[in-house]
C-alpha cells in the first residue's frame, strides 16, 4: 500500500476559551456554566489539534410575544411564546445549551420598554432556568444603552453576555459589563478589520479578552451567508496563526437570519418550486446554521426546535472523535 | 504544484535574448509564473522544459465531466482551500438515486420529478445534475433496462452504479452515446472496470476506505490507460467525510500528490444518521470539497436549498454579483407610481424586484451605484448615504418620468431620512418597511 502522508498544519494559535454564565461558587446562579472556544486547529479536524468544546446552540426567545414572528415558528413554541419564563424553560428542556433574550423595542401595543420591564423579563427567565444567558437590546442605540444597562445592573454577577456592541454604543455596554461582571458580543459588518478593531477598542476599556465574544454578522442562505461564512474562516485562521485580537470566540445568529428571509417565514405567494414550507422553513435555518459551524462558529443562535435538534446532532456527530 | 519564477528561469535559455518582450529571462519567468505570459513566447525553450513545465502546470485536481445530450457536468480543477484565497469554480454535481428494482414508471416519475424541478434564483435558473443510476438487483438486463427507462426521463448526465464488470457492461451499454460516471472499481474488480472505462471513454470512480489503497488503485487505473478518475473514500459518516475530503484536498493542492489528485463523489443518504439528515450532510459536502453528491431523496424544498448554498459556496468572492444601476419598472409603472430606493448587490435587487413584482402594484425601483453591497452593509461602508441615493435620482432622470416627488427608502436606512430631504429640495422622504417582504403591504397605503 502507498505511503499517503497527509499533511498536517502547524498552528501556533488557539481560540481563547470564553465562559457563559456564572454558578453559585463564582457568585452567580447558574445550575452551569458553559465553556466555549479552546480551538487549535480548524473546525472538527481532530486529527489536527484540539477541539475541547462544542459550538453551543442558544434558543432565541422574546421577552413579549413577538409581533413579526412566522405563524410557522410561533406555532412550534406554542402558547409559551406569550411569557418569556415559560419560554426559556420549554427551550431548556428542548435541548438548548443557552438562552438568548432578545428585548422588544415596544410592549403592550406602541408603549416603549422601559428598564423596568427589561430588568423584569429578564429577572423571570433567569429565575425558570439554569443556563447562561445571553440578552440583545432592541437593536437602536437609545434603547440599547438604556435597557442593556439596566439588565447588566439586575444580573450582575451571573456572567451574562450583553449584545449588540457595537462601534456605535460600545462604550456604554463595555462599562456596564465591567461593572457587572457581564461578558459582550461585539458585532461588526461582515469585515476581519472592522472585527478586530472593535475587539482592540473593546479590551481598550479595561474588558479582558476573554469576556468578549466575536459576533462578525450573519446572512442567511440565498441572502450572502457566503460572505460572512468567509469573513469567518478568515478571521480563524488568523486566529489559529497566532493573531489575538481575532481569536475570541464567533458567535453567530442563523435563526434570525433565516427566519427574516421569505423563504422561511411565509407559506403563501412564493413560487411553487420551493417546496413544502414547513419542510424549506426549518431547512433554510438548519443549512444557515451548518455553513456556519464549519466557518467556524461557537455559539448559534437558533429558532426553530426543530432546527435546533439537527443542528445539535450533527454538532454532536462531528465532536465525536 | 505551480512553480516558482526562480524554478522557471531554471528552465529557460537564459540568453537575455528579448524576443519574448520582455528585458531578461529572469522578467519572463517571473510573468509565466504569475501567469501573465505564455511559454510559447519563448522560441528558443526545448522541449524538454517544455515537457517538464506542461507538468507543473497541470492542475493539481484533474476535471472531470460527465455528459447527456443536454446537459454536461465538469467538477475538479480546484486550487484553493478555502473560498476566499481565490474561488471554488466547478460547482458539485447533484445527482439524484434511482434504483434498478423500481418498476419503469416508478423509475420514470421519480426521474421526471426530480429532473423536471428547476427554481429562479437571482437571475439564475437553477437545476439538479443527472440521475444516478444503481443497480440493486444485480440483474444485468434488469439494469439495462433501467437506465433506458432513465434515459427516457432524461437527457440528462447518469451515474451508473454496479459492483459487478457484468452489470456495469449491460448499464454503458445501454448508455451509449453519453458519457456517464462508472461507480465503483475496487480492489477486487479494478481491471475489468478499467477496461470498461477505457474502452468507453467514461469516467471511473475507484473506491477504497484507506487513502493508501486508494492511491494504488488509482495509479493502477492509470497505468491500464483511464486517466479520468473520481475518487471514493469508502466512509460515509459526518466526521469521516470532512476529514478525509480535507485530507485529500490537502494533499492534492498542497503536496501536489498526483495519485489522489481527482475530485471526489459523495453518499450523503448512507452517512446520514438519527437527527442529522441526508440534506445537512450534502451541505457539508457542498461546502467541504464534494465533487459529485448522490442523493437518495429529492423533494422540491431541499434541492432549492442545496443548489442555492451550491450558488452561494461556489460565488467568486472577487466580483459581487451586481445588476446595473438604474431604473427598473416593474408592473408598467405610471407617473403617479411610487418610486422605491435600492442597492445593486442583485441579491438585494431581486429580493425588492420579486416583492414588487408579486403585489401587482406598478412602482419604478432605483438602483443605486452601492458597490455591490446589501443596503445595510453599503449603509456601514459609506457607499449607501444620502449624497449617493440623491445623486442616483439626479442622474436617472426618473425626475421626467414621475409627476410626484416621494422616494421610499429602506427602513435600515431611516436615518438618512434628514440628510436627504437636504439633499433633495422638493422631495417628500419616505421611510419604508425593513424586509423586502413587507413591501406588498406598505404599497398598499401608497398614493401619490
Amino acid at each position: 500500500m502507498a505511503v499517503v502522508e497527509t499533511p498536517v498544519e502547524k498552528w501556533t494559535g488557539k481560540v481563547r476559551e470564553v465562559t457563559l454564565g456564572a454558578t453559585s461558587s463564582d457568585g452567580g446562579t447558574r445550575a452551569h456554566s458553559v465553556v466555549v472556544g479552546g480551538e487549535t486547529t480548524l473546525p472538527f479536524l481532530h486529527f489536527e489539534g484540539e477541539m475541547p468544546n462544542p459550538p453551543r446552540l442558544a434558543v432565541e426567545i422574546v421577552d413579549r410575544r413577538p409581533g413579526d414572528w412566522s405563524s410557522l415558528l410561533l406555532d412550534s413554541w406554542g402558547d409559551v411564546v406569550d411569557d418569556p419564563a415559560k419560554w426559556a424553560k420549554a427551550a431548556e428542556e428542548r435541548g438548548a445549551d443557552l438562552i438568548a433574550l432578545q428585548l422588544s423595542l415596544t410592549r403592550d401595543g406602541d408603549k416603549p420598554t422601559t428598564a423596568e420591564d427589561a430588568r423584569a423579563a429578564t429577572r423571570a427567565v433567569l429565575e425558570a432556568i439554569g443556563l447562561p444567558l445571553i440578552v440583545f437590546g432592541p437593536g437602536q442605540v437609545d434603547a440599547d444603552n438604556e435597557l442593556l444597562v439596566a439588565v447588566a445592573e439586575e444580573t450582575a454577577g451571573e456572567r451574562v453576555v450583553l449584545g449588540l456592541c457595537e462601534e456605535k454604543n460600545y462604550r456604554t455596554i463595555v462599562a456596564a459589563a465591567l461593572a457587572n461582571d457581564h461578558l459582550v458580543s461585539s458585532r461588526t459588518p461582515m469585515d476581519v478589520n472592522l472585527a478586530k478593531q472593535l475587539i482592540i477598542l473593546i479590551s481598550d476599556m479595561g474588558l479582558p479578552l476573554d469576556r468578549i465574544l466575536m459576533d462578525p454578522t450573519t446572512a442567511g442562505l440565498g441572502y450572502g451567508i457566503e460572505y460572512g461564512y468567509s469573513v469567518m474562516e478568515r478571521l480563524r485562521i488568523a486566529a489559529l496563526q497566532g493573531d489575538k485580537m481575532t481569536q475570541s470566540p464567533i458567535i453567530v445568529t442563523p435563526g434570525n437570519e433565516a427566519w427574516r428571509q421569505k423563504e422561511a417565514k411565509v407559506g403563501e405567494g412564493v413560487p411553487d418550486a420551493w417546496g413544502d414550507w414547513a419542510e424549506r422553513a426549518v431547512l433554510w435555518e438548519t443549512l444557515t446554521a451548518t455553513p456556519l459551524v464549519q466557518a467556524g462558529a461557537d455559539v448559534l443562535v437558533m429558532r426553530h426546535p426543530q432546527a435546533v435538534n439537527r443542528v445539535k446532532a450533527y454538532v454532536q456527530s462531528l465532536m465525536e472523535n | 504544484m505551480a512553480l516558482t519564477g526562480l524554478q522557471i528561469y531554471k528552465l529557460l535559455p537564459q540568453t537575455n535574448c528579448k524576443e519574448c518582450g520582455y528585458p531578461t529571462c529572469l522578467a519572463f519567468a517571473m510573468k509565466l509564473a504569475a501567469k501573465q505570459a505564455e511559454l510559447a513566447s519563448c522560441p528558443y525553450v526545448s522541449e524538454e522544459a517544455q515537457a517538464q513545465l506542461a507538468a507543473a502546470a497541470a492542475p493539481p485536481i484533474r476535471l472531470v465531466t460527465v455528459e447527456g445530450p443536454g446537459h454536461k457536468v465538469e467538477v475538479g480543477n480546484e486550487t484553493v482551500m478555502f473560498r476566499h484565497e481565490k474561488t471554488f469554480y466547478h460547482q458539485p454535481g447533484l445527482f439524484v438515486r434511482v434504483k434498478d428494482t423500481g418498476s419503469a414508471e416508478e423509475i420514470e416519475t421519480a426521474v421526471k420529478a426530480a429532473m423536471g424541478f428547476s427554481v429562479d434564483y437571482v437571475g439564475m435558473n437553477l437545476f439538479l445534475d443527472g440521475i444516478a443510476v444503481e443497480a440493486a438487483s444485480g440483474d444485468g438486463s434488469k439494469f439495462a433496462e433501467a437506465v433506458k427507462a432513465v434515459r427516457g426521463a432524461t437527457d440528462r448526465p447518469l451515474v451508473l452504479i454496479a459492483s459487478e464488470p457484468a452489470t456495469m457492461e449491460a448499464g454503458l451499454k445501454a448508455s451509449e452515446g453519453t458519457r456517464p460516471l462508472l461507480c465503483a472499481a475496487t480492489a477486487d474488480n479494478l481491471d475489468s472496470m478499467a477496461a470498461l472505462a477505457k474502452e468507453s471513454g467514461a469516467p471511473l470512480v475507484v473506491r477504497a476506505g484507506e487513502l493508501g489503497d486508494l492511491a494504488d488503485l488509482t495509479e493502477k487505473a492509470t497505468a491500464a490507460g483511464v486517466e479520468d478518475l473520481v475518487l471514493d473514500v469508502g466512509g460515509r459518516g459526518v466526521l469521516e467525510t470532512l476529514t478525509r475530503l480535507t485530507e485529500l484536498r490537502r494533499l492534492a493542492l498542497q503536496k501536489s500528490y498526483r495519485p489522489l489528485g481527482y475530485p471526489i463523489i459523495t453518499f450523503p443518504g448512507e452517512g446520514a444518521a438519527g437527527d442529522v439528515d441526508e440534506v445537512t450532510l450534502a451541505g457539508q459536502h457542498i461546502a467541504r470539497y464534494g465533487g459529485f453528491v448522490v442523493l437518495d431523496h429529492f423533494t422540491p424544498a431541499s434541492a432549492y436549498a442545496l443548489l442555492v448554498l451550491r450558488a452561494n459556496i461556489y460565488t467568486d468572492p472577487q466580483k459581487p454579483i451586481q445588476v446595473q444601476p438604474g431604473i427598473y419598472e416593474i408592473n408598467d409603472p405610471a407617473k403617479d407610481s411610487p418610486l422605491m430606493v435600492t442597492t445593486n448587490f442583485s441579491i438585494t435587487y431581486f429580493s425588492v424586484a420579486n416583492e414588487i413584482d408579486g403585489s401587482g402594484t406598478p412602482g419604478w425601483l432605483l438602483v443605486a451605484d452601492a458597490e455591490g453591497m446589501s443596503v445595510l452593509t453599503a449603509w456601514a461602508a459609506g457607499h449607501f448615504d444620502a449624497e449617493r441615493i440623491a445623486k442616483s435620482v439626479k442622474s436617472t432622470g426618473i425626475e421626467e418620468k414621475i409627476d410626484h416627488r416621494k422616494l421610499i427608502i429602506p427602513g435600515h436606512v431611516a436615518v438618512l431620512l434628514g440628510e436627504l430631504e437636504e439633499e433633495l429640495p422638493g422631495w417628500e422622504i419616505l421611510v419604508g418597511p425593513r424586509e423586502a417582504v413587507d413591501l406588498p403591504g406598505f404599497l398598499k397605503l401608497w398614493s401619490a
